[in-house]
């Protein structure tokens, strides 16, 4: 694997193609760190509502240094403040939502994405001390599981996979990922390209794909703005 | 009825050896740190209650609360969902050297099994975890063409949780997000410990607005402007 990878997107890129797909009137989870950012580049005029496992809905931008309410925190423990119409609950409740599925859209970090939909991103191994949070509940519970990611690891590797090799969050669960080279759907057990960077080949992308990327339909470029 | 009682130490005294402790709070928000404190102070003075099972979403961060809990060697095993936090070294370094037990549970799946107990639930089938390492010799069952895994109840001895506003009723408010799981660990605990920041004559807060009904609750204590996790632990403060 030694393509040139300076052409993908960055982090906030890839969050901005995911904010394109979220309908107006959604309920939404982001995931914990890089899927937070998914909410910056809400499209202008859809509103949506975040859901944050603690227990809120419609939690906006993190307050003023020095002005944090240490009762107001989101699922990362970062403090947070109100949007108007926003609402409190409690711990079932709040995964009332999750597993009964309420919530529209969840947006996740991924270890590993297994051509069959599976998802691996709570765990690397045996080693050190597991933690999984609420990732399996909202595998299985939002209506549309996405995935954003970068298309390969540090090292190079793949995480786009026939099969995940680390300890599995969920089976059968991703229907869609937005890497930093690609968009890629996950139908009937295989990937289906739907977008790519107009820089990068098919056949450079297949080659840094662990399973066999299929293209029924046409493949649209993939353009996003600097951010 | 009066459920009021007189101080932190009269609400922590009935907390035996190995008893399955319930500590509401979700990170910090909504963590009964005096309760917790004033069951560390006891059990530097006597020596109980230790051998504590901690039911709780995480495994305590810094020197305070369930870290602290955790460091004096009160804690026997925890049952959690996310064990690691800023500073979670205090839960690490003894589960590292083998000497705390943890039972990791994905978080919707804890809220259910305590919703659950305090509901007389004793078993539900949930989706999650399906095909994980976290369902392995759990029961699977079909309904409907889709696999569920069979979780069970949780119940506790106790819960100590954090509320807003308490009568001597019992009934309680929660101050934002820091209600989290404070509302359904009242309802499967045996025995409910409140810390609360006012008491208020029955009344005094509106049936409307009562979010855990006094019969979930056996015990209310105030105290008044309650210290925050995060304050602590940015000051890196520690108990004692």
């Amino acid at each position: 694997m030694t393509q040139d990878l300076t052409e993908k997107l960055s982090n906030a890129q890839i969050a901005w193609r995911a904010a394109q797909d979220i309908a107006d009137g959604a309920y939404v989870n982001l995931g914990i760190g890089f899927p937070e950012m998914v909410a910056r580049f809400q499209p202008e005029g859809r509103e949506a509502v975040f859901h944050s496992e603690n227990g809120i809905l419609g939690f906006g931008k993190a307050p003023p240094e020095g002005q944090e309410d240490w009762d107001l925190i989101n699922a990362g423990k970062k403090a947070v403040t109100l949007n108007p119409g926003a609402a409190f609950f409690h711990h079932a409740d709040s995964f009332a939502m999750v597993r009964g599925g309420h919530l529209d859209v969840a947006i996740l970090g991924a270890y590993e994405v297994a051509q069959t939909g599976d998802l691996a991103n709570w765990s690397t191994g045996p080693k050190g001390v597991p933690a999984v949070g609420g990732a399996m509940d909202l595998v299985h519970g939002a209506k549309r599981v996405a995935v954003i990611t970068e298309h390969v690891t540090k090292k190079g590797q793949p995480k786009l996979v026939e099969r995940c090799a680390l300890p599995l969050t969920g089976v059968g669960c991703v229907t869609r990922v937005y890497t930093s080279l690609a968009v890629v759907d996950i139908e009937n057990g295989r990937f289906v390209l739907r977008e790519k960077l107009p820089a990068i080949s098919f056949d450079d992308l297949q080659s840094l794909t662990g399973a066999i990327l299929h293209c029924p339909g046409p493949v649209a470029d993939l353009i996003v703005p600097e951010l | 009825m009066d459920k009021t009682l007189p101080s932190l130490t009269e609400a922590v005294a009935g907390i035996e050896d190995g008893a399955v402790v319930m500590v509401s709070g979700f990170g910090g928000s909504g963590a009964p740190i005096e309760l917790m404190h004033a069951l560390i102070d006891r059990f530097r003075a006597t020596g109980s209650p230790g051998n504590l099972t901690v039911i709780n979403n995480n495994a305590g961060n810094g020197q305070v609360g369930i870290a602290a809990m955790i460091e004096q060697g009160m804690v026997a095993k925890i049952i959690c969902s996310f064990p690691r936090s800023a500073n979670s070294r205090a839960f690490i370094e003894k589960y590292q050297a083998g000497e705390i037990a943890l039972e990791l549970v994905p978080q919707g799946t804890l809220a259910e099994r305590i919703r659950a107990a305090g509901a007389g639930i004793p078993a539900f089938f949930t989706p999650t975890a399906y095909g994980t390492e976290l369902a392995q010799g759990k029961q699977i069952q079909e309904f409907d063409g889709r696999p569920y895994v069979m979780e069970r109840w949780l119940k506790a001895d106790v819960a100590l949780i954090k509320a807003e506003l308490g009568d001597r009723m019992g009934n309680l408010t929660y101050r934002m997000a820091a209600r989290n799981f404070a509302p359904i660990m009242a309802m499967a605990a045996a025995r409910t410990i409140a810390q609360v920041s006012r008491i208020v004559a029955p009344g005094g807060i509106e049936p409307e607005a009562v979010i855990t009904p006094g019969i979930f609750v056996d015990g209310v204590v105030a105290v008044a402007e309650p210290v925050q996790e995060e304050d602590l632990n940015r000051a890196e403060a520690h108990h004692p």
